[in-house]
């Protein structure tokens, strides 16, 4: 599988990219810092002991390099079977409360830009007859909820798009897979107290990786998260204005 | 990993401090400001905690990338989180595996650098720094430097070793060897005493590159140190399975079990039907290297079988110029002061290499597993005296409990090592809950 990766260099992006590369699948890598995602490519050659991965810049918060990125990549890969978006933004509530300015631009980035940087890479798989458009979303989108109120927005928007795409166009051959990873142990949620079920990067990896290949529209990481959201999408108002979850 | 309750952390001994880690991919921001690395935490002691005015450690086991490597050599460079786990399931079904090996692969290459780990080939391949051609650090006014044993060379020489205290490890390239092929032949002997066990050591050492012992360290008189001796090689193609060992999943200790689980009486039987079970005397098999190198990782958690109170583990090496008697008096000390360990490991070393604060020397080691009591402390204390006196030492990344006289009176190297980190580090910024106990460094 031809695979270009925005994301890859760190956290559950890290992991899958190793599985990728570890069975066969043509991997290049997208990211902000090219000195990072040089580092992160040679650790996928290394580990796949075959091949060569390319990288090129690719900012979420620049809409305006998406494309190039994109033609960089299918160059590079001979052509394109899947997308992959584990990039996103992350900061806790209590400090976008206090700077409206760093909750417009988290919300530009895990909402509006993610979105556009989907619509590229959904014509371009469309394009050349369908593909695999995996994106990871997260639970936090499943309910308002007082830890992640704005982080969950942009993420609940993004599970909606994610959802349309896959009702529209997989007929024409585009198999989206909206990830929901519930709190999994990475350098993005260092220093929050894990819940119980906390997940470990190569663990999720493992199930994301088997709903790329099964094209499953909406995948829970670790899957036990499907029935914690369950319960949680149940729980009355009363309820959710007294918890702290 | 083992992160005790809320804010503390402890060893792999389970006896907690006030502590927390951050943890990051990018391990040069991470160290910029930090007093000590923590890598997977399995040093038994304190070697991995933070000092008590300064609780926080830096993670590295995020920073886990393979940077460079070269099949025609061997040759790896990778960040110093890179896990030996994941080392070897990479490049043992390519042929290669690290040169030295501890007995646990649940360690990071930066520790293995810190620790100077050996394995069951030390009286053949010497400890794992002996295999490492560069080192990438932090010092600790905030410089990275490189050094390797022709480039600051003293440098170099006191961090093989150096419990992480002369910088901070941000990448380790080292040579990997090439094996015949992805499977251990080994043989197995019941041993009747120590001092045949002593001799069995030193005749299986010239013929085979693995070889250590389990011991029965509560059985007396002409039994005492009985056990059965462990020696293992690389098969060769036509003598291996074919195909490549799978993984397996491990179980796990779910809870930490009460206190009285393990003592005497329970130690006692497990000893007894591991040693008879062990028919007949001599046996022959070919392993999955997992099993063979870290049995102890077949069980998840397996630390928490000592109990709420947690345990240390005291290893020891007990030099050549002492004599063969000297591992008899060790353990007839040990079973006349009642240390109850389940876990007694007897190994030769070879020769000395160049870490400066390396344990090893040439001689025999002896490591147990002490559950923390009343009078584990005082156990610890005699069994240092008599190391002392027979002129050997102990090893750091097992240590919780020596006391910093009995640590001098133990290493006479201790004050050139401390002359090259003065040069390194005046202020002795970086340090450990270790350092704070065993070099005076301030709280």
């Amino acid at each position: 599988m031809k695979v270009a990766f925005l994301g890859a260099t760190r956290g559950m992006g890290r992991s899958l990219s190793r599985l990728m590369a570890a069975r066969g699948d043509d991997v290049f890598l997208l990211g902000r810092d090219v000195a990072d995602l040089e580092r992160s490519a040679r650790d996928l050659e290394a580990r796949a002991g075959r091949g060569s991965v390319g990288a090129a810049p690719c900012d979420l918060e620049k809409p305006g390099g998406f494309a190039a990125a994109l033609d960089a990549a299918e160059a590079r890969l001979g052509g394109l079977d899947a997308v992959v978006v584990t990039a996103g933004d992350f900061a806790r509530q209590e400090e976008l409360e206090r700077d409206v300015e760093r909750a417009r631009r988290l919300l530009e980035v895990d909402f509006t830009n993610t979105v556009v940087f989907c619509e590229h890479a959904r014509r371009r798989l469309l394009a050349r007859g369908g593909g695999t458009l995996a994106v990871f979303s997260s639970v936090a989108g499943e309910r308002g909820r007082k830890p992640v109120i704005l982080y969950g927005a942009a993420k609940a928007g993004l599970s909606r798009y994610l959802e349309g795409l896959d009702h529209k166009f997989r007929a024409q051959g585009l198999r989206t897979v909206c990830v929901k990873p519930g709190f999994v142990k990475t350098s993005m949620t260092d220093g929050l107290r894990p819940p119980p079920f906390a997940g470990d990067p190569d663990d999720v990896a493992r199930d994301v990786l088997g709903a790329i290949d099964r094209g499953q529209p909406v995948v829970y990481a670790p899957p036990m998260w499907r029935w914690i959201m369950l319960a949680i999408r149940m729980l009355p108002r009363f309820v959710m204005r007294r918890i702290g979850f | 990993m083992n992160a005790g309750s809320e804010g503390t952390l402890s060893g792999w001994g389970r006896v907690p401090v006030p502590g927390r880690e951050v943890r990051s991919e990018d391990l040069e921001a991470l160290t910029r400001d930090a007093v000590l690395c923590r890598g997977l935490g399995r040093s038994y002691g304190d070697s991995s905690l933070p000092p008590p005015g300064h609780p926080v450690v830096a993670a590295t086991p995020l920073a886990d990338r393979i940077l460079a490597f070269v099949p025609a050599t061997g040759n790896l460079r990778a960040e110093a989180g890179l896990s030996l786990r994941a080392l070897n399931r990479s490049f043992l079904p390519r042929g290669f595996y690290s040169p030295v090996t501890p007995g646990t692969q649940m360690i990071t290459l930066g520790g293995m650098v810190a620790a100077d780990v050996h394995g069951k080939n030390h009286h053949r391949d010497g400890c794992f720094g002996a295999h490492v051609t560069r080192l990438r650090m932090r010092v600790a006014d905030g410089r990275i430097v490189e050094c390797a044993p022709d480039r600051e060379p003293e440098l170099f020489r006191a961090t093989l070793g150096g419990m992480g205290l002369t910088g901070h490890i941000l990448e380790v390239e080292c040579r990997l060897v090439r094996v015949p092929s992805p499977w251990v032949l080994t043989e197995t002997e019941r041993i009747h005493d120590i001092d045949r066990f002593i001799d069995g050591l030193k005749e299986a050492g010239s013929r085979w590159p693995h070889t250590m012992g389990w011991i029965d360290c509560l059985s007396r008189g002409p039994l005492m140190g009985r056990g059965i001796l462990m020696k293992g090689r690389w098969a060769e193609p036509h003598e291996a399975p074919r195909g490549v060992p799978v993984p397996r999943r491990r179980p796990s200790v779910p809870f930490v079990l009460p206190g009285w689980v393990v003592n005497r009486w329970t130690v006692r039987a497990f000893n007894a039907v591991y040693y008879r079970r062990h028919v007949p005397a001599v046996r022959r098999a070919v392993v999955h290297p997992e099993s063979f190198f870290y049995p102890l990782d077949a069980i998840g958690h397996w630390n928490r079988m000592y109990g709420p109170r947690g345990f240390t583990q005291y290893q020891c090496v007990l030099p050549e110029s002492a004599g063969r008697g000297a591992a008899r008096r060790f353990l007839e000390l040990l079973t006349r002061r009642g240390g109850a360990s389940m876990l007694c490991v007897i190994k030769d070393c070879g020769p000395e290499g160049i870490g400066l604060l390396s344990f090893p020397r040439p001689g025999i080691s002896i490591a147990l597993d002490i559950p923390i009591h009343d009078e584990t402390q005082s156990l610890v204390d005699a069994l240092n005296e008599l190391v002392i006196a027979e002129g050997g030492r102990v090893y750091l990344a097992k240590d919780q409990l020596t006391r910093p006289e009995h640590f001098r009176a133990m290493e006479p190297r201790l004050a050139a090592w401390t002359c090259i980190r003065r040069k390194w580090d005046p202020e002795a910024r970086l340090r450990s809950a270790q350092s704070v106990r065993l070099l005076g460094d301030r709280p």
